[in-house]
């Protein structure tokens, strides 16, 4: 065997370029699989590990204001463990360089500061000293982001007073993972929002909530039935303004990282498996022309005695070796890739990042499957061979049979003279690798369609939400419901082109035994600067008399137009009923809309709003923000074109690196399939190219009948990869289609154009790279023998 | 059919001068052309005769513009090819040299037809397809793919198609190596009518002496020298030519 094993070395070497082509794809197709799948591991397992070291809770309800005895009751229902109430209020940072100051939390610690539950990590400086009211912890991501550090003092405003907090310490929670202030948009927000955990003994008497807490967090024991401690816990606190226990599912933070994590899993297993079968198409191409070339030989061997089985496993460890190589290349760009997009995510979120590691199952499922698709790709081959009889090999091939193609029946053969023939009836008779070769390419397209979809959605989004939904330059959340002058208060201030106020209320919409919590909005029918908008754009009207649902919230709930449905209003504790009198397919999929008098009137309140909405003359935007703060009750200022800067400047750098890289696979793609379509194209026709350069044939019209072909298919490929690329887009949403949020199907002009040139490139690039061998065709060579 | 060529009439048509080309085969030189000196003359018809190894291929690679001497000089009329550029050389064999090998090197993709068209298709002033087929006798076999073609008519495809477009030579290496005799002599009467109807200056290579005697000149070429250049005075046709 040793013979063969240096053949098999010589034969690997002189098809190197193409074997690496290939190689690379299948390093794609591992690369994907293990960092998606190592991504998804380190962050699940973070996340597990994180929870359990500082005991994220497993039930959370907030209150009103309830007494710590209260709590005692908690800790009765049966199945809870533990019990943890806490301080946490709403508080302004005005932090001097800003105009515009970011929103944060006061959260209670216990004496000491080593919460039950939901404990707080101290990642720098010291603990909060118990018993002083002007110390705290701030949240680390935020500190980094606003270059505050251990030993700094913020300015902060509990219920309209001004105070100085020294930060002593750097710290996150399991509870804050991902840092979404409380509001409408799951933005994520690790420069706007604040947490600060202070001592709860010394700062309760500022919020009035002396021997009282307002948020609690339990633990179930391991038989504890959530449901039933999630009904117990929301009786017990109903007269105390309690707003609907959830469980870790529902959790705010947990909420939005298992949306993100999801996301990851459900791409893990699709991507990969499409490179592979690319792959093992590739293998078949180059080893069924491998096959043909070494006829000969392979009789040979047979007449010498070899088995079936030897000369089948010659060629199966020439595709071994292909495959172990690509993935062996493809663990190392996966655990990069992956260590990249895992250190981007831990960021992102602030989770403290556990050792990064490729687990070794990962990687045994990656070269298994990979193998599994490389012997795919060998399979016709090796059929090929054991049907060959010693004999029967060692006579030249019958010659292949040509014909006229179907364009030539047709009458319209003579529009592409000899060459265009020639380049046709190559094309007919192989239709099936034409096909997969086209499928191929037309891959390549799509999943570079896909990289910049996200793009183009988020895009969308943005116009959407914050130019179509929201007319309003300025947002003002005002602390608590606030009497409707507040509106003409903000009119008259200088600068104010328009204001109008929206009131937002905390419910849980129930029918039968399913049940949401979720905004509800009131807003003036005729209000120009909210309105009733869904996912495609069109605006329409706010029905009177009940309230407008979101389909996703219908769906969920399965109620329809006309169906009455409970609302609980969180603020006050009470249970109204209220007929559906309208859908809208928004794309932040769960709130409620209703005019805003018939709230008010819902709530037995007089014309209250909970938020102003603003059109500011651009030139005294500073002068407004000025007057605004100056008002009582303004919350958070959200500047709405800075908002719209701060969320693009967070997505930019990912959406970039996604472009990239599935630009790079797609591009890893096209240029395996051209490159080596076109190498044993040109294997094949050597002999003939080169007597058509006998003849007389210049060098550029023989390129133009060997890549001709090759053109003719990318060509043909690239409006199917749109479509392809729209296909795999849509399947995307559609495993991206959660209940708060959903992806607009929307690609631009500019995607297609972009993916089909990145295509076209590549493919060029590959045709030339072959076109150069062209040159090196030895005219002579081929005149001497029988093919 | 006898003819004789009157002496001072004979123009140059190809001409080479001390050449010689050398194959490096790793440590060896292989010397296949040992400075020969040689020319094809207007409207003759040459057979190139020598033992097996000694040149014959490679001198008329080297004058059809397929292979450059190693040393020396080449030169159809008064253009020099020795130093002619890639380019130059493609042109030059389009325009005026039509060839024929022992192994047709037709296109399988292409009928017999097509197969000429791609040449005509490129030729300046070029014969019809049918015209070219017609010459060789496969005017019947227009349509057919070379697979589904003999030997014999595959290499009057070739001879079709080297012709159509009117070269001035025609060069062919051993055009019957491959066939039997009764095809063999078609295709010589085909390249015989095109030396004597179109006026093509022809030259064969042959390991079949008697071809020799359809000669105007015969050339013998021996390691990678002329040994000997004779005349015949008369010529027999194709159709005379016994083996
Ligand atoms: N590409 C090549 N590399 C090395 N040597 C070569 C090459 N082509 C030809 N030769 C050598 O040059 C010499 C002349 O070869 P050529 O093909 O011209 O002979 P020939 O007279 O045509 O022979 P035959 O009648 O067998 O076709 C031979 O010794 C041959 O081995
Ligand atoms: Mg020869």
């Amino acid at each position: 065997m040793r013979t063969l094993d240096r053949r098999l070395l010589r034969d690997l070497r002189e098809r190197w370029s193409q074997l690496l082509t290939i190689g690379l794809v299948v390093a794609s197709g591992v690369g994907a699989y293990i960092a998606l799948t190592a991504t998804f591991r380190a962050l699940d397992d973070s996340r597990t590990l994180y929870y359990e070291t500082n005991r994220f809770g497993d039930v959370f309800a907030t209150l009103e204001r309830a007494p710590d005895a209260v709590g005692d009751r908690l800790a009765e229902i049966p199945g809870v463990t533990l019990v943890h109430t806490r301080l946490a209020a709403s508080v302004r940072i005005p932090l001097e360089s800003d105009h515009h100051p970011p929103i944060g939390m006061v959260v209670g610690l216990p004496p000491g500061g080593d919460a039950p539950l939901n404990r707080v990590r101290v990642e720098e400086g010291s603990m909060v000293e118990a018993g002083r009211s002007d110390e705290a912890l701030l949240l680390e991501v935020f500190a980094k982001r606003n270059n505050l550090a251990p030993g700094d003092t913020i300015p902060v405003i509990m219920e309209g007073t001004l105070r100085s907090v020294r930060i002593v310490g750097l710290a996150n929670a399991p509870d804050f993972v991902y840092p979404a202030p409380p509001g409408d948009a799951p933005v994520p927000d690790d420069e706007r929002f604040a947490v600060l955990w202070m001592d709860q003994g010394a700062v309760s008497p500022a919020f009035q909530m002396e021997g009282a807490f307002n948020e609690v967090a339990l633990r179930l024991g391991p038989r504890a039935s959530e449901a039933a401690v999630l009904a117990e816990v929301d009786r017990i606190l109903e007269p105390w303004g309690g707003r609907g226990a959830v469980g870790r599912d529902r959790q705010r933070s947990n909420f939005f990282l298992n949306m993100r994590f999801d996301q990851l899993e459900a791409i893990s297993g699709f991507v990969p498996i499409l490179f592979l079968g690319v792959a093992a198409f590739l293998l078949n191409v180059v080893l069924s022309r491998l096959v043909r070339l070494q006829r000969g030989e392979i009789a040979a061997l047979k007449a010498l005695g070899y088995h079936d089985r030897e000369i089948g496993g010659y060629y199966l460890r020439f595709v071994s070796v292909v495959i172990l190589v690509g993935s062996l290349l493809g663990v190392a760009l996966g655990a990069w890739m992956g260590r990249g997009i895992t250190g981007f995510f831990t960021q992102f979120f602030g989770l403290p990042l556990l050792e990064f590691r490729v687990p070794l199952e990962t990687v045994a499922v990656a070269f298994a499957v990979a193998l599994l698709f490389g012997f795919l790709g060998a399979f016709a081959t090796l059929r090929r061979i054991l049907r060959m009889a010693p004999a029967e090999a060692m006579r030249p091939e019958a010659p292949a049979r040509y014909r006229k193609t179907l364009l030539e029946e047709l009458g319209i053969g003579d529009l592409f003279g000899s060459t265009g023939r020639m380049v046709l009836r190559e094309l007919g008779r192989r239709p099936i690798r034409a096909l997969i070769s086209g499928l191929g390419v037309a891959l390549a397209v799509g999943i570079i369609v896909v990289g910049r979809f996200s793009h183009d959605a988020f895009n969308m989004i943005i116009d959407q939400h914050y130019y179509l939904a929201t007319q309003e330059d300025v947002s003002v959340s005002l602390l608590g419901p606030t009497p409707e002058r507040a509106i003409r208060e903000a009119q008259a201030i200088p600068g104010v082109v328009r204001a109008e106020g929206v009131r937002t209320t905390p419910v849980r919409i129930r029918s039968g035994n399913r049940w949401r919590d979720i905004a509800l909005h009131g807003y003036a029918e005729g209000s120009s600067l909210r309105r009733l908008m869904d996912a495609s754009g069109r605006i329409s009207p706010l029905p009177s008399g009940g309230i407008v649902l979101t389909t996703a919230l219908a769906d969920t709930l399965r109620l329809a137009v006309g169906d009455p449905v409970e609302v609980v209003l969180h603020e006050q504790n009470r249970t109204r009923t209220v007929p559906v009198t309208g859908l809208v397919d928004e794309m932040f999929g769960m709130q409620g809309h209703m005019r805003l008098d018939e709230l008010n009137r819902m709530m037995d309140e007089g014309p209250m709003v909970s938020r102003l909405l603003l059109t500011v003359d651009p030139e005294d935007f500073g002068g407004v923000e000025a007057r605004l703060m100056e008002m009582s009750r303004v919350g958070e200022i959200t500047h709405k074109q800075r908002a719209v800067e701060r969320i693009r400047e967070v997505a930019a750098d990912p959406q970039t690196a996604l472009v990239l890289v599935l630009s790079l696979f797609g591009s890893i793609i096209a240029i395996g399939v051209v490159y080596n379509n076109t190498r044993v194209a040109l294997s094949i026709r050597a002999r003939d190219l080169a007597s058509l350069r006998v003849i007389g044939f210049t060098r550029r019209e023989i390129s133009g009948i060997l890549l001709g072909e090759q053109a003719i298919q990318v060509l043909l490929a690239i409006p199917v990869g749109l479509l392809v690329g729209r296909l795999l887009v849509s399947q995307l949403v559609a495993t991206m289609d959660l209940e708060e949020y959903r992806l607009p199907l929307v690609i631009t002009t500019e995607t297609y154009a972009f993916a089909a040139s990145v295509v076209l490139a590549a493919a060029l690039a590959s045709a030339l790279l072959v076109r150069r061998r062209l040159d090196r065709l030895d005219l002579i060579g081929v005149l001497k023998e029988r093919e | 059919m006898n003819r004789t060529l009157e002496e001072g009439m004979e123009t140059e048509v190809l001409t080479a001068r001390g050449v010689t080309r050398t194959y490096r085969m790793g440590e060896v030189d292989v010397h296949a052309l040992r400075g020969v000196d040689f020319s094809l003359h207007q409207g003759e018809f040459l057979v190139l005769v020598g033992a097996s190894g000694s040149g014959k291929s490679t001198l008329m690679n080297i004058l059809g513009g397929l292979d450059r001497p190693t040393e020396g000089t080449v030169h159809f009329r008064d253009r020099d090819l020795t130093h002619a550029t890639d380019r130059e050389l493609t042109t030059f064999r389009r325009n005026h040299v039509g060839f024929v090998f022992q192994f047709y090197n037709l296109m399988p993709s292409l009928t017999a037809r097509e197969n000429v068209a791609l040449v005509t298709e490129i030729a300046r002033d070029p014969l019809r397809p049918e015209e070219a087929l017609e010459m060789v006798g496969l005017k019947e076999r227009l349509d057919h793919f070379p697979s589904q073609l003999s030997g014999g008519e595959q290499q009057r495809v070739a001879v079709a198609r080297a012709i159509a477009k009117r070269p001035e030579i025609l060069l062919c290496d051993e055009p019957t190596g491959a066939l039997d005799y009764r095809s063999g002599v078609v295709v010589l009467e085909v390249i015989e009518r095109a030396n004597q109807e179109l006026g093509t200056t022809t030259a064969v290579i042959t390991h079949n002496a008697p071809i020799s005697d359809m000669a105007s000149r015969v050339v013998i070429l021996h390691d990678g020298q002329v040994d000997e250049e004779r005349r015949n005075d008369t010529r027999k046709s194709a159709s005379e030519i016994r083996w």
